[in-house]
């Protein structure tokens, strides 16, 4: 039976860390640590505690995620 | 944590393996246009609790997503653009021209074993044909990088190269997996990527070495909330063939091979 990946995920931002990284909890009760995207500091998107956002997570290591949008 | 298996350990998961096997090869030859989904599970696990063993899958809930409902069967049963994890119902009846990918786990003595097959029934479009024959020489080419020294990734690559040199689409979202006393164990094993990265592989290693390719663009199998069965995106066909390995120096051992004197080319029936 196969395992079930996400590559695409939304959570919300649990804290804010230094270097642009963020503890995001995910919609399904994970908890990844998460940097930005470039396109998303390109453009100054604010992200803060409370924000709902899309995460980009690889197989290879489920515990670490990128931010990929931030909802309205 | 990847759990390196003893050879006492390795010698249950045989027989998991080898009834595994069996229950598939008993299913090529039941397996019949006209027959629902359900009849097939039904074979299946009267077949398996014959032989002293529980079916895995049944009630199987996967860690870390609260939404979805233990599995309801003992097989998935997913037909042309299902990807995987098609629940098998009464009302679902297989037809002439589907290729019907079936997956199996069997849980005895402690241990796990998981393998898939797609089935053709009667004449397909070659394309398709060629599809189901792809895959399964995917696993095939996987399964020789399952060697002590490679590493993880050369199996994912290997699987992806010749899967994309046919044109065809990876499935991302679904990856095969360590197994043991536990269906599914660490490390994932994707079936794309770069060689000579990832882990380095152990003797003693047992993977799920599992490609899902499909005929159209999609690399994604998407599910319904709270529901099983994972579809491509583009409503393509999409086949699958799976086995489980322990790695060794030289040679992967394969546990799930299918005891038919020719085999199962293709799974054809």
């Amino acid at each position: 039976m196969a395992k079930e990946e996400a590559i695409e995920i939304e959570g919300v931002i649990v804290d804010a860390l230094p270097n642009a990284q963020f503890k995001v909890k995910l919609e399904n009760g994970l908890e990844v640590l998460a940097h930005v995207s470039g396109k998303i500091r390109m453009h100054y998107i604010r992200i803060l505690p409370g924000d709902k956002v899309k995460v980009q997570i690889s197989p290879y290591d489920i515990s670490k995620g990128r931010i990929t949008y931030r909802y309205k | 944590m990847i759990i390196i298996k003893s050879e006492r350990e390795i010698e249950l998961m045989r027989e998991s393996g080898r009834l595994t096997a069996m229950v598939l090869d008993m299913l090529q030859e039941e397996i019949k246009p006209g027959m629902t989904t359900g009849k097939l599970d039904e074979l299946a696990e009267a077949f398996i609790r014959d032989h002293h063993a529980v079916p895995s899958f049944l009630n199987y809930a996967p860690k870390g997503d609260p939404d979805v409902t233990p599995y309801p069967a003992t097989l998935c049963v997913s037909i042309n653009e299902e990807v995987v994890h098609g629940v098998p119902s009464p009302k679902r009846v297989i037809r002439e021209g589907d290729i019907v990918s079936v997956d199996c786990g069997v849980y005895k003595g402690g241990y796990h074993g998981d393998s898939a097959r797609t089935y053709v029934l009667g004449t397909i479009e070659e394309k398709v044909q060629q599809l189901v024959d792809v895959t399964q020489e995917c696993l095939e080419l996987g399964i020789a990088q399952a060697i002590e020294g490679n590493r993880l990734h050369d199996i994912s690559a290997a699987v992806e190269e010749h899967a994309r040199s046919f044109g065809f689409s990876v499935i991302e979202n679904m990856v095969g997996h360590g197994i043991g006393s536990e269906l599914h164990e660490d490390p994932a094993v994707p079936n794309y990527g770069r060689r000579h990265t990832g882990v380095k592989l152990r003797e003693g290693m047992a993977l799920a070495i599992e490609p899902m390719i499909a005929l159209g663009r999609s690399r994604k199998a998407v599910s319904k909330r709270g529901g099983w069965v994972a579809v491509t995106e583009d409503g393509k066909p999409s086949a699958h063939f799976e086995h489980t390995v322990i790695v060794r120096p030289g040679k992967a051992e394969v546990l799930t091979r299918s005891l038919l004197e020719h085999g199962a080319p293709s799974g054809r029936s």
